[in-house]
């Protein structure tokens, strides 16, 4: 007999594979990320962007990837996705987002149509933003070899507060306010995908997030940390958040607001709505007390939840009916079910 | 959703709950079949509302759990197959079979395509002239239906590059598997729900007669849930053992006649192996005749090695009810979503999945 008998469930070769899950914001992703990069690379702390002094300024600086498919779906595009994005980050750092560049993959045979249309929505969404795209690059591959287009989208901001805004900061008593409903954008995306038409269209809720955050720190809330909600959901931005920042979270389910309709979609694909993706929501953890202001602050803010520290990282959910459980990354992103 | 909204609201189940803890007088133990259910009572926590006496065991219900090793093997084989597409249920797609999953297959140029219905799969099929797609069909009676549909479909727009490797299985004869095994410790059963809206409960009623179990045919949400508990343990209290039918507002005692015509014009019961469980005679759908020419199995000769499940996992005991999740010793160290070992651990209805996923795995 072989050392390597065939019905040996997990070999070691279809691990070292790229998979799908490697970049679905879960498990497998923080994997790659804490075993194959950060042991190379240089990341101070784990945040949305990096924090640079250049003399007396402190600056935010970021870098995202947009690789959505299809390129356009209800409420949004690749193209809007790319700038907002990227304002995203720089926003969750305190930053006002000043410039931005832009980098295309194209694939051969992409009707310039498309292209100019992507175009024409980057440049309306980073007006509408604010901010500058002031450099770029194009790059064209050959047919089948990329998916019509990919964009990525790097940019600085200034901030414009003396902290920092990290997990580590996360303190005891903590408010968790949730600046809005969740689980549009990826429940549009997947309408999109996959030709499920639901009625009305649920749209993506993608959007420029830096005027409600900043906003937060310009009316003096005390915030200690702040993350936009994007692959993982809800539940896998709070979870990093409690990791890293070695605290307890309680989380209340009743009051986290999700629209019917995307409720209504997610029930019937077997998703949960605490790990869709948004793309124009984020979490800011404030001091006690801060809370109600800071929701009050924002159009669709709500306090969903409260930090003990120290902690271990754990977060629990008290669920509608008022039982408790833990929450935890999932491997990768969700797959909707049979029955 | 405001329907939604009713069957979980917090003071309707912990009313329910209170009077479940008045009428239960002695511990029972009551298994709920399906793998939604599993999955709802842990999300929700409604097992911790219940009474200290009364153990939930998990059953059988979960149609990626039990479709046999080399069903996945033959999948995987045909999805490396130049000219073919593997269509299946996103649900499958990290169930791992004897080598791998079919999303590792998919990642070393296994063509895989998920779908969300059967449909899905024969419009791919029409959209792709130059490729054969096979749809995998898995699941229960619930989904056996929307399978006859397409084929139908398939037949009628003539798209012969359509097949499906058929792994449809059957409550019933489970049940019998189940409650007719030596040292069967089962007392009282949640019927699935869904599965009953297509097929009605009329062949429950012999079981619950012959084995002395009560049975209700029970929804998904928390008061669905509790209710049904409460119904099963009434009946046990009262040494009744009826079929009982709380999800009345879905479920038909005849089912769904129309579905069930359909199914019964495109398969036919087959004897099948359940993933962990074993041989269980007239438990599966295969094609009837007329309808060989969609069958993958048919189309495509394979050939089936000799499988062999992981020496540690201990699924099947899991899905008889037997053992719970935690009680494997591989569970969350050999064993976790990212690295599953057998397949209730990965799929969205799996009982190892549920319990990993809910902070369950101290209780």
């Amino acid at each position: 007999m072989s050392e390597f008998s065939l019905a040996c469930p997990a070999p070691l070769a279809e691990r070292e594979r790229v998979l799908m899950a490697h970049g679905g914001g879960g498990r497998l992703m923080r994997e790659l990320i804490e075993r194959l990069f950060a042991p190379r690379f240089s990341p101070e702390h784990e945040t949305d962007a990096a924090l640079l002094a250049l003399g007396a300024k402190r600056l935010a600086f970021t870098t995202d990837s947009f690789v959505v498919s299809p390129p356009f779906f209800p409420g949004g595009d690749i193209g809007s996705l790319a700038v907002h994005g990227t304002v995203n980050d720089l926003a969750m750092m305190g930053a006002e987002p000043v410039a931005l560049s832009a980098a295309f993959i194209l694939e051969e045979g992409l009707e310039l149509d498309v292209l100019r249309r992507v175009a024409d929505s980057m440049a309306a969404a980073a007006r509408a933003a604010g901010v500058r795209i002031v450099t770029g690059d194009t790059k064209v591959v050959e047919r089948g070899r990329a998916d019509q287009l990919y964009i990525t989208t790097s940019g600085v901001g200034v901030l414009i507060h003396d902290g920092e805004l990290a997990p580590w900061r996360v303190a005891e008593g903590d408010e968790i306010v949730l600046s809005g409903d969740i689980g549009r954008h990826g429940m549009a995306v997947m309408s999109a995908r996959e030709g499920l038409a639901f009625e009305p269209e649920i749209l993506s809720d993608s959007a420029p997030l830096h005027r409600e955050a900043l906003g937060l720190l310009r009316h003096g809330i005390r915030v200690h940390c702040m993350r936009d909600l994007t692959r993982g959901g809800l539940a896998s931005a709070v979870i990093e958040i409690a990791r890293a920042g070695k605290a307890d979270i309680e989380l209340e389910e009743s009051r986290i607001p999700v629209r019917e309709d995307v409720r209504a979609a997610c029930e019937l694909l077997g998703l949960d709505p605490l790990y869709v993706a948004n793309e124009g929501r984020f979490v800011a953890f404030v001091a006690e007390g801060d809370g109600g202001r800071a929701a009050a602050l924002l159009p669709g803010g709500t306090v969903i939840g409260r930090v003990k520290k120290p902690g271990a990282g754990a977060v629990t959910l008290r669920s509608v009916i008022g039982a408790t459980r833990m929450l935890d990354l999932l491997s990768g992103e969700q797959l909707p079910r049979i029955c | 959703m405001k329907h939604l909204d009713e069957y979980r609201d917090a003071a309707r189940v912990r009313g329910l709950a209170a009077e479940l803890r008045r009428v239960a007088k002695r511990p029972w133990r009551i298994m709920e079949i399906c793998g939604g259910q599993t999955h709802a009572i842990l999300r929700f926590g409604v097992d911790q509302l219940l009474p200290p006496g009364l153990e939930l065991v998990h059953g059988p219900g979960c149609p990626v759990c039990v479709t046999p090793l080399e069903l996945i093997d033959k999948a995987i084989e045909l999805a490396f197959r130049p000219g073919v597409v593997l269509a299946s249920f996103g649900d499958m797609l990290r169930v791992p079979g004897s080598r791998t999953d079919l999303l590792s297959a998919r990642a070393r140029g296994a063509r895989v395509a998920a779908v969300y219905s059967p449909l899905d799969a024969v419009r791919l099929a029409e959209m792709r002239p130059d490729e054969h797609v096979v749809f995998f069909a898995v699941g229960f009676e619930t989904t056996a239906p929307g399978v006859a549909l397409a084929l139908k479909r398939a037949r009628q727009a003539l798209i012969f590059n359509f097949s499906i490797l058929a792994a449809h299985v059957l409550v019933p004869p489970a049940l019998r598997a189940i409650l007719g095994a030596p040292g069967n410790r089962i007392q009282g059963l949640l019927a699935a729900g869904h599965v009953c809206t297509v097929e009605g409960y009329v062949d429950y009623e012999p079981i619950a007669r012959e084995f002395r179990v009560p049975i209700v045919v029970t929804g998904f949400e928390p008061a669905d849930l509790m209710l049904g508990l409460l119904m099963c343990v009434r009946q046990l209290e009262q040494d009744r053992a009826e079929v009982e039918n709380q999800y009345a507002r879905a479920v038909r005692r005849e089912g769904n006649p129309a579905a069930r015509a359909l199914v019964r014009e495109i398969f036919e019961p087959c004897d099948r192996n359940w993933r962990g469980i074993g041989r269980i005679p007239m438990s599966g759908l295969r094609l009837r005749r007329e309808w060989a020419e969609f069958d993958a199995e048919q189309r495509f000769p394979l050939e089936t090695g000799q499988v062999q499940e992981s020496a540690l996992c201990i699924s099947g005991l899991v899905l008889q009810g037997a053992k719970r999740p935690v009680e494997c010793p591989a569970f969350g160290r050999e064993c976790t979503p990212d690295h599953p070992l057998g397949a209730p651990m990965v799929s969205s209805e799996g009982a190892c999945a549920a319990y990993y996923r809910y902070g369950r795995q101290h209780v």
